[in-house]
């Protein structure tokens, strides 16, 4: 029993779970780009099972490929859904109440019981609890599995190909590793800045994922190339930081860079559309203090329990 | 060697002219390997590997059908239904609940929230409505309206952004994790949730005073168009 909760098997089942998802998007006759969504949420799906069909490393390096492919191409779109109508949706809401949230509050309760009493780890915290909460959905709801699937497909295509960006970003910072990236950009900055203060290295550090996510939109794709560049080298390696501490300060102060940059659009651009603000730069604006101010106390808060 | 950053160059170029960011980050790898005389082989290596150890990142997948039977019986709607039974007498109150419960939610991981599901059709209206019902007025003036807005649009990402890593298989703990297990180096994510929680709270106390403050600025204004009129 306790060697099916491997976290390889989780992997496995959530390949598994995109699969079936594949395959109701092919039945799906109103996408119009059916076979290719179906196409790369598969392929997405297959890399979860690389250890256990024995997939090389260089044909999932292949699959990337063509998922990129796909992405760049638009040919991977949202598909159909049954959208209930308002009354439906009421009744519905009225029936369940508070208690629609049983499920998946599940998740995080199971998720941190699992990692704080047990030795199985967070990840496998997270599958278990995923597991738990799907039997008490389809229990509770009195669903099918073709109707789980259904909804399921719905939501994958929701969070769309970006959700395959964090691990595509975690390759890249691979390849940048493997081609000494970081060396180069640690020279860059060990030219302007005096390293061996260990305050100027942790300014510059998140000053560099801050100006990064500023002009990426993106605190993720800053965090490879700022943390091999400047965290690890400088200010793990040269001043002793502690890399866990250090990693997730670092990610948050590259949030104060989002607060701030129109190149998230998401956040900061169309819900000025949504509101219908005048300004574009509206919602930045009010959030520029905050932003400032956040940084400054991440840097402090950081300084006191780095070093 | 400075040649190898190409790279970053490709992403920024990428991320700046809105070129797909898969297409871009994946070119952004291949010409960086390329130019630093690694062959296509040994790339596609990497990549994929780095590519397979980082699955963790993704396992939040698993989580998609429970979320979804619930969505499909009226779970949004009811988080709709409490958020809106919020009784506040002022705009900066509304938005600051808002907040506490926004950094909650995320820090629990929990995919809810957004712009389009509650802050457009929920806690701007309600703002809006609060700043209209405390001072009899019908319409606000145009800059207030601005301010009620934005304010109301920032108490969504201040939640979002500084709770999200408190929950311990947060996406972007695991992507922490997966950069610093390229580098050789093992992180535990209890340690670095346990250090986004102060964080979480400082930016709950920065937004809330910025929003009570608000409310006063609203209530000199206001006095200031009462008296002229």
């Amino acid at each position: 029993m306790l060697k099916l909760l491997n976290l390889e098997y989780m992997y496995f089942l959530t390949g598994l779970l995109l699969i079936m998802v594949s395959i109701y998007t092919c039945m799906d006759k109103k996408n119009p780009a059916r076979y290719t969504t179906a196409l790369f949420w598969t392929l997405f799906g297959l890399t979860f099972m690389a250890p256990i069909i024995h997939l090389p490393n260089s044909l999932v390096g292949i699959f990337l490929i063509i998922m990129a492919v796909l992405s760049g191409g638009k040919l991977v779109k949202i598909g159909s859904h049954k959208e209930p109508s308002t009354e439906e949706k009421n009744r519905e809401t009225d029936k369940w109440g508070n208690r629609l949230f049983i499920p998946i509050l599940i998740i995080p309760v199971v998720t941190f019981g699992v990692a704080q009493f047990t030795k199985l780890g967070a990840l496998v915290g997270l599958a278990l609890a995923s597991i738990v909460a799907i039997i008490v959905a389809v229990i509770m709801f009195k669903e099918s599995f073709s109707n789980t699937m259904e909804e399921s497909r719905r939501l994958v295509d929701s969070v769309s190909t970006a959700a395959t960006l964090p691990q595509l970003l975690a390759a890249l910072g691979a390849v940048f590793n493997a081609a000494g990236v970081g060396t180069v950009v640690a020279g860059l900055i060990s030219a302007v800045i005096p390293v061996n203060i260990a305050l100027a290295t942790l300014i510059a550090y998140f000053l560099g994922m801050s100006i990064f996510t500023i002009i990426m939109g993106n605190a993720f794709a800053a965090f490879a190339v700022i943390t091999t560049g400047i965290g690890i080298p400088l200010v793990i390696n040269m001043h002793g930081a502690d890399p866990a501490i250090l990693g997730v300060l670092g990610m948050l102060a590259g949030y104060c860079g989002t607060l701030v940059t129109p190149m998230a659009a998401n956040f900061n651009i169309v819900p000025v559309a949504l509101l219908n603000m005048k300004d574009t730069f509206g919602v930045i604006k009010k959030q520029a203090p905050v932003a400032v101010l956040m940084w400054i106390s991440i840097l402090i808060f950081g300084y006191i329990v780095l070093f | 060697m400075v040649i190898k950053l190409i790279g970053i160059l490709i992403i920024v170029v990428g991320f700046l002219l809105r070129v797909d960011t898969l297409l871009t980050v994946l070119t952004a790898g291949v010409i960086t390997g390329l130019i630093s005389g690694m062959d296509i082989m040994s790339i596609l290596n990497t990549m994929g590997k780095a590519f397979v150890d980082n699955r963790s990142m993704s396992l939040f997948v698993l989580t998609l059908p429970a979320i979804a039977l619930a969505e499909k019986h009226g779970l949004r709607e009811q988080a709709a239904r409490l958020i809106g039974s919020i009784k506040a007498a002022t705009a900066g109150k509304v938005m600051a609940i808002y907040l506490v419960l926004r950094t909650i939610i995320a820090g629990l991981g929990l995919r809810l929230g957004g712009h389009p599901q509650f802050i457009r059709p929920l806690i701007a209206p309600m703002a809006e409505g609060a700043i209209k019902a405390r001072y009899g007025i019908d319409q606000l003036p145009e800059d207030l309206y601005e301010e009620v807005m934005g304010y109301s649009a920032s108490s969504e990402n201040y939640g979002n952004f500084y709770g999200q890593n408190i929950f311990i298989a947060a996406s972007g703990l695991l992507l922490i994790q997966g950069v610093f297990k390229e580098a050789g180096i093992a992180v535990d994510l209890l340690v670095m949730s346990r250090y986004a929680i102060p964080i979480g709270i400082i930016a709950v106390i920065y937004g809330v005073i910025q929003y009570l403050y608000f409310d006063r600025k609203v209530e000199r204004k206001m006095k200031e168009v009462n008296k002229n009129a």
